[in-house]
């Protein structure tokens, strides 16, 4: 592309201008959750808070309960992220590189069901919880969120291990290494980018689900995530809106934290999952 | 995608790609590789039960009078398929679902795409930064923004200001408070919220096409919009089908936005499927799962015509692919 100089210019100045429309909202909840209630609607366009009210965060913090729904989020997140990880990485060694009776069948029912909305299913799971006596509690919301689907996960590690020379497993067999020894030791260390990617992907989705933590903890408000917390928190007093707005921060931040330090790996992992 | 092994595991072993039966019975395989089943273990339980089982108990419900999840079912045929047929609510639900998915991936599949041919020009400046803030919005929460758009386009949020202040509007627009506009705000912010996406998702599909193509295409002299019609375009189809086909699954998981910014109204104008189904189930005094199972079985449905146009789309985009 020969651009000329003024088309270049022309072209940065519309993007800038689109992309401080796009972070406006982010920027104007950063403002509010440092105003006064009466100063977030009184001059709504002005971002500067006259003298930044940090209060507003330590209530949200301790009077809220944000703490805790905090704590719930992360342990529900690691929980998820870690299930998904161990699940589709074992699964997807074997069915990158082994043959067996019933693969076909295996890979058959995982593209049949690959594009299957949450909203679909969640009477029949939240059932099975129900049943299983795990309604209400974080294992229910970990399951419920990380023990099916991801099929893409398991087909990401699969295209990976396939990838992989039979050398080293021949090797290490001779060694008298057991396949529970080479997949630690050997393969799941080599598959590291591919962990990258999914813990990425699954961080985000586990992070930042609704629909089922909001049913399975209806009757437990103690065990509400963040999403779900701030949702109820608006329901019960919806005069608070500094408050609200610093508790939306709070809740944002670490996704938003980890997604800065992990730029580069977010939009490769997402870039690789459409090539596929 | 579809995962053929070409590294027989042992000496023993055929290839894997044997066209003809295996020498050794089945079940003498399936021992001797006791272990490969032990790896697949949780998936196959997790995946049976979290997964297929519920798409198949669905099923099921939807033929029940069920009022609670502590009750028994009781068997009541079709009964709920008719109720749901004459249904307006149902049906204004589904609809909404349609004018969604007509309305939102287009615009979120399109205006990503011109971004990413913009982003993708070497001549542009700051390219990482613009493409990292436009992506921004997609790592929040769903439910966060929701609420936190409900103070943006309120009566005396930003929005209104700014439009009342240019003399665009007289007085402010109840963008999520009237019937007429709720769906429309909806829209445009999960349009804002996931465009990012998409937007990567273009800028990997034209990484794709080789430069070469393009300085060939120069030198016959194309300009700008030939480049783009007959270079970029043709190469660019497949993936278009693949993405869109993404975004449609993502404008089928709405719930998370619209329950917080309108809970589905005002009046039901912007309740979804989605939405419809957790009333049904969740939100009434009386939860009627075997009725919003019924709901979710002709969700599903669509589902699946969906993923069939999907199949016949690419095989009639490879087709055209010489």
């Amino acid at each position: 592309m020969t651009a000329t100089r003024s088309s270049r210019w022309l072209i940065g100045t519309g993007l800038a201008l689109l992309c401080a429309v796009w972070i406006y909202p982010f920027l104007w909840l950063v403002s509010g959750s440092l105003k006064t209630n009466p100063e977030i609607f009184g001059k709504g366009l002005d971002l500067l808070p006259e003298a930044p009210v940090w209060e507003n965060y330590s209530r949200a913090w301790s009077e809220v309960g944000f703490s805790s729904y905090m704590l719930n989020t992360v342990l529900i997140t690691f929980g998820t992220v870690a299930l998904v990880i161990l699940r589709s990485a074992l699964a997807g060694y074997v069915l990158g590189r082994y043959d067996f009776v019933g693969k076909k069948v295996l890979i058959g029912i995982f593209l049949v069901t690959f594009f299957l909305p949450e909203g679909y299913t969640i009477i029949p799971v939240t059932q099975l919880t129900d049943m299983f006596g795990l309604l209400n509690s974080h294992l229910g919301v970990i399951l419920g969120l990380g023990a099916g689907g991801h099929a893409a996960a398991t087909l990401l590690y699969a295209g990976f291990f396939r990838t992989i020379p039979k050398d080293l497993e021949e090797s290490a067999r001779m060694d008298g290494a057991g396949p529970l020894t080479i997949f630690f030791r050997i393969m799941l260390p080599l598959a590291k980018p591919i962990t990258v990617s999914v813990f990425i992907l699954q961080f985000l989705a586990a992070w930042n689900a609704y629909l089922l933590p909001l049913v399975f903890t209806l009757s437990h408000p103690d065990l509400r995530t963040l999403a779900v917390g701030m949702s109820a928190f608006v329901g019960e007093n919806d005069t608070d809106w500094a408050g609200m707005a610093a508790a939306a921060v709070l809740s944002l931040a670490p996704v938003v934290a980890v997604f800065v330090v992990l730029q580069r790996q977010f939009v490769e992992s997402l870039a690789g999952a459409v090539k596929q | 995608m579809t995962a053929t092994t070409t590294a027989p595991p042992r000496p023993r072993k055929p290839p894997a790609r044997s066209s003809g039966p295996p020498k050794r019975p089945v079940w003498k395989r399936m021992r001797d590789d006791w272990w490969i089943y032990l790896f697949l273990l949780p998936t196959v339980v997790g995946y049976g039960l979290y997964t297929v089982y519920p798409l198949v108990a669905s099923w099921w419900y939807a033929f029940l009078d069920w009022p609670g999840f502590s009750d028994r079912g009781t068997f009541i045929g079709l009964a709920n398929f008719e109720l749901l047929w004459a249904d307006d609510l149902f049906w204004n639900s589904f609809v909404n679902s349609m004018v969604f998915l007509a309305l939102a991936v287009p615009l979120r599949v399109g205006l990503a795409l011109l971004l990413a041919i913009v982003l993708n020009r070497r001549s542009t400046p700051f390219r990482g930064l613009f493409r990292t803030l436009l992506f921004l919005p997609v790592v929040t929460t769903g439910a966060i923004v929701g609420i936190v758009f409900t103070l943006i386009l309120d009566a005396g949020g930003p929005v209104n200001l700014a439009l009342v202040k240019s003399s665009l509007v007289d007085s402010p627009v109840d963008f999520l408070g009237s019937s007429g506009l709720s769906l429309y705000s909806v829209i445009g912010v999960w349009v804002w919220k996931w465009l990012g996406i998409t937007l990567i998702y273009w800028l990997a599909a034209l990484q794709t096409i080789p430069n070469e193509l393009y300085e060939a295409a120069r030198m016959d002299g194309a300009g700008n919009w030939k480049e783009f019609r007959y270079v970029t375009l043709p190469l660019l189809l497949p993936f278009l089908v693949v993405i869109t086909l993404i975004d449609m699954v993502g404008a089928l998981n709405v719930f998370d936005l619209v329950v917080t910014l309108t809970g589905g109204g005002p009046a039901f104008s912007s309740e979804v499927v989605e939405v419809y189904i957790y009333r049904t189930a969740f939100g009434a005094t009386v939860p009627q799962l075997g009725y919003a199972s019924a709901a979710a079985v002709l969700f599903g449905l669509l589902t699946m015509v969906l993923a069939v146009g999907q199949a016949v789309g690419i095989r009639a985009a490879r087709k055209a692919m010489p």
